[in-house]
């Protein structure tokens, strides 16, 4: 049943192609495959998405199907070895030499030789804005992220939540209107967690930024998210994609209404049937 | 499942697989190296030759004639490969064993005193590395010691060593195997203390819980940590060892040895002599590393840390 | 038996030494400690200190004084008893009996047990346990500097053999002007010059074969073996090349210590992880700044442990190169042609000079090296 719905949704998805002003990201019949000693691993197969502005999008599927592999295609870190993908209108690689996107990683991966500040300023001397320019804005996402007053700490002496907060700051600085996570509080307690997932929700809608994030915990994707995708392994492809109905204004007690179970159950669903049980 | 187009690879490209090993990057660095030694040895070795001809009063000398003539003069600044090549074939394969000029008979005087003094020296090491490991007195007192020790250019000491275990009548083998020990026996000491020392507090906090006495713990535990740690301070130390048996071999008067060849080498300018002793030191120390390098692999592949 | 019951049992090392020191002073009471006849009685203070010295070694055993005040005076008496029997055989030199040998072991013993109560003095302040564990080493370094005294003196050591300390030191500092001359040859010219170049061509050789992974792949394999070969005997070709003075020198250090650069400049420059290459990317920065804001910084590790190895290498260096031929000043030169004179004293001389200069060069980077990679975990702790 699950995956009629899910064909169901994915054909209204459909509908809409065609250039849109907002489409930030539009990919089409996409594939990528690994060449390794045991043979070709087909990591993402004929994937077919599009992203608007404003979206939070979650990836969710079980080890191995590709969520992470699909949102380093659209960084540009990973090449796609069949068809096509824009973000933003443009290749991925122009979309990366333009500064379009933050991205935030699994780990903080701060630069322990610097501060908090100025990991945070990495971008943007990258970038080569002006000192003062750095300044003001290293100041407001420190801020945007509660870390004011952390800025000359080193990152060992954080935890690893506020690590992880100043690493979104350092994606945010760049200020992108794009944010992609891959599993950002993945490392981190439930706790941790749940308070991140609401800062986090309250920055997208001060911001109004499109997220393309990467989990695999069933309640962050339905918690946090407009849209859903739910995508299964071997080959590495979309399964289902579940619009969410939920208000966009949400708190963590939206995690006890039928609706969220609903939509929580069906992600569920979802992963059970496009888990082969191989292993 | 659906059958997907396969990603584009690359054309057979026979060269691409060579150059992208290691192999292939080598050779071509030791071939470059090598034409360059030419060009250099050529280039050195120019001035003595036109000198040669002037005083001979042949002035206008082919090049072709000056280019050999560089490359097979008897005391070149720098000789080439192939000369040293030949100098070695000759005092190695040409010359009887005992010899006095013989390369082999050299190269045995300078192996053996290194063997010696770093069997002693490893021996050494391990055993005071585990006195350190178990005694809290001679770790806090001789630590600090040790890895100071090796901020200290120890060398300096053979000569004095040697001249001065001569004089009491001890010469020979011993004095130089002495410098070895020395040398081997600090990076094998602080390698062992490292290695003793490696293993996880939850793997000691194991062998507590089974209450197994310190000597359990010791031959269960921490020598099997230990044993990679052993053989990468065993190189170091092998290494170090044959650098001491050859400067243990200068201050004696150029009696035998490699350090012998080439100091007296060094004293009447026999270039190739230095070249062939230097390349023949290079290859011991090469080999014995080599050696306890396949030791260790099959050490390491019998107890199953090899992946 | 149990193992549990052997685990448990250990040697009492502290109260074996104690009852080891009152049996050797005894011994080093009633035998004679000079020949022909000569006693500890006949030094009264001497005797009497040596009393105090078993006492304070047993109280443990014996119930009283188990406080830090009792193990300091333990401590104090062993200095003083070394001191007395240093001056004691200097009058008598050559002519040490069963006696003053059994003492002196005493000496040692007590200063053993004396490393041994202080090593287990829990201390809750972190400066005083940092205190505690430079004063050991120390204490080990001066029994060591006490009983090679002792024993070449009472022993009648000849000096070409082994000078005694104390005349190493009149040696060292009655020949200050000539062992200036020659550490400003050998480490003041050659040393710091040859680790200056060595150390900062390889490091650019390094970046040039980083930006080449076909010379990486062909170099590095040559470099790390280059690394185990006995590069000192390049020493007697440079010499023939450059001359006698300080250039031949500078010459081989350039050679030894430029292999351990590159080598861990290279290892250092591929240190970064793929998660922080990645957010570099992310960020389209060129290779000039992953280079200055990501790889250097991470390199930085290896190439502080390539300079301190080199610090070391480039003294012997510099050294050994000077027994095949120097003009006549240089520490290499010095230590040769005074060996062959027998004047071991000076030759002890500009080792300690020598040792002295190699540690604090070494220390020199280690400190520099805290300072710049004070973010390691290995610096901050």
């Amino acid at each position: 049943m699950t995956s009629l719905a899910g064909a169901k949704d994915t054909e209204m998805v459909e509908k809409h192609t065609g250039a849109s002003p907002d489409r930030v990201i539009d990919i089409e019949k996409l594939s990528l495959t690994f060449e390794t000693g045991d043979g070709p691993v087909h990591a993402l197969s004929d994937i077919d998405l599009k992203i608007e502005q404003g979206d939070f999008v979650s990836f969710i599927g079980p080890s191995g199907c590709g969520k992470t592999t699909l949102l380093r295609v659209i960084a540009d870190l990973e090449k796609p070895t069949a068809g096509k993908i824009t973000v933003n209108g443009v290749s991925p690689e122009e979309a990366r030499l333009n500064r379009a996107y933050g991205y935030v990683f699994q780990a903080a991966a701060l630069y322990s030789w610097r501060t908090i500040a100025s990991n945070v300023a990495l971008p943007l001397e990258i970038m080569r804005l002006s000192r003062s320019e750095r300044q003001e804005r290293v100041a407001r996402n420190l801020e945007l992220v509660n870390l004011s007053g952390f800025e000359q700490k080193y990152p060992w002496q954080l935890s690893g939540g506020m690590q992880q907060r100043a690493s979104i700051a350092r994606a945010l600085a760049v200020e992108p209107d794009l944010l992609l996570m891959d599993e950002p509080f993945g490392a981190l307690d439930e706790i941790v967690r749940d308070h991140l997932n609401e800062q986090l929700l309250q920055l997208w809608a001060k911001t109004s930024k499109t997220v393309a994030f990467v989990t695999h915990s069933i309640p962050e994707a339905v918690f946090l998210s407009t849209k859903i995708v739910v995508l299964c392994p071997r080959p590495g492809r979309i399964y289902d994609v579940i619009e969410s109905d939920l208000p966009r204004e949400r708190s963590l007690d939206i995690r006890e209404t039928p609706e969220f179970l609903r939509i929580a159950h069906r992600v569920r669903e979802g992963l059970k049937a496009g888990h082969s049980y191989e292993d | 499942m659906t059958t997907m187009p396969l990603a584009p690879t690359r054309g057979p490209n026979p060269f691409a697989g060579l150059m992208s090993g290691i192999a292939g990057p080598v050779i071509v660095v030791v071939l470059a190296i090598l034409g360059l030694w030419y060009i250099a040895a050529v280039t050195l070795n120019t001035p003595f030759q036109l000198d040669t001809y002037e005083r001979a009063d042949r002035l206008d000398v082919p090049f072709s004639e000056l280019l050999t003539d560089t490359l097979s003069q008897d005391r070149p600044v720098l000789p080439a490969p192939h000369q040293i090549a030949v100098e070695i074939w000759q005092t190695t394969v040409e010359k009887k064993i005992t010899s006095k000029r013989s390369l082999v008979y050299h190269s045995g005087i300078t192996l053996s005193s290194t063997l010696l003094g770093f069997v002693i020296g490893t021996l050494l090491g391990i055993f005071l590395a585990i006195g350190i490991v178990h005694s809290r007195v001679l770790e806090k007192s001789l630590m600090p010691w040790i890895i100071a020790s090796q901020t200290i250019p120890i060398l300096a000491i053979a000569p004095m060593i040697i001249v001065v275990l001569n004089a009491v009548g001890v010469s020979g083998l011993l004095p130089k195997a002495m410098i070895s020990t020395y040398l081997s026996f600090f990076p094998v000491a602080v390698g062992m203390v490292k290695g003793l020392r490696s293993p996880e507090i939850i793997d000691m906090d194991l062998m507590h819980t089974y209450s197994a006495t310190r000597l359990q713990a010791f031959w269960k535990l921490r020598l099997p940590y230990a044993v990679p740690f052993l053989f990468t301070s065993m190189k170091i130390g092998m290494a170090a060892s044959l650098v001491g048996a050859i400067v243990g071999e200068l201050p004696t008067g150029a009696i035998a040895g490699l350090g012998a060849r080439l100091l007296s080498g060094s004293y009447y300018g026999q270039t190739l002599q230095i070249w062939s002793a230097l390349i023949m030191a290079a290859v011991l120390a090469g080999s014995l590393v080599a050696l306890i390098g396949v030791i260790e692999k099959l050490a390491l592949k019998r107890m199953g840390m090899t992946r | 038996m149990s193992t549990q019951t052997v685990s448990r049992s250990r040697v009492d090392i502290p109260a074996l030494l104690a009852w080891f020191i009152v049996a050797l002073v005894v011994v080093g009471l009633f035998c004679p400690i000079f020949r022909p006849d000569f006693r500890v009685m006949d030094v009264p203070r001497l005797s009497l200190c040596l009393v105090i010295l078993a006492i304070a070694a047993v109280r443990y055993e014996l119930g009283f004084m188990r406080n830090r005040f009792g193990d300091l005076m333990l401590g104090v008496v062993t200095a003083v008893a070394a001191w007395l029997l240093i001056g004691t055989v200097s009058n008598h030199p050559g002519d040490a009996a069963l006696g003053f040998w059994a003492l002196t072991v005493a000496a040692w013993a007590s200063a053993w047990l004396f490393v041994e109560r202080l090593a287990s003095w829990k201390s809750a302040s972190k400066t005083t346990e940092r205190l505690i564990n430079l004063v050991i080493p120390a204490l080990f370094g001066l029994t060591l500097l006490v009983l090679w005294q002792i024993i070449v003196t009472g022993a009648g050591i000849p000096k070409v053999l082994l000078p005694a300390p104390s005349e190493i030191w009149l040696r060292l500092i009655n020949s200050v002007p000539t062992l200036w001359a020659d550490f400003r040859q050998t480490f003041l010219k050659a040393v710091l010059a040859g680790y200056a170049i060595g150390c900062g061509s390889a490091f650019l050789t390094a970046i040039l074969v980083d930006r080449v992974p076909f010379l990486r792949r062909g170099l590095l394999p040559i470099g790390n073996l280059v690394s185990a070969l006995p590069i000192i005997g390049v020493a007697p070709i440079m010499v023939m090349w450059f001359g006698f003075d300080w250039p031949s020198k500078a010459a081989v250090v350039i050679i030894m210590t430029f292999f351990p650069m590159l080598v861990n400049t290279v290892a250092g420059l591929s240190a970064s992880d793929s998660m922080q290459r990645d957010l570099m990317r992310t960020y389209a920065s060129g290779y000039w700044q992953t280079l200055v804001k990501l790889r250097l910084p991470m390199a930085m590790p290896f190439i502080f442990n390539a300079l301190k190895i080199n610090s070391t290498l480039a003294l012997i260096g510099a050294i050994v190169a000077e027994f095949f031929g120097t003009p006549t000043v240089g520490m290499g030169f010095r230590i040769s042609t005074e060996v062959g004179r027998m004047n071991v004293d000076m030759v002890w001389a500009e080792i300690a000079v020598a040792a002295v200069a190699g540690s604090l060069f070494y220390g020199l980077v280690a400190v520099i090296e805290r300072k710049v990679t004070f973010w390691h975990a290995s610096v901050r702790g």
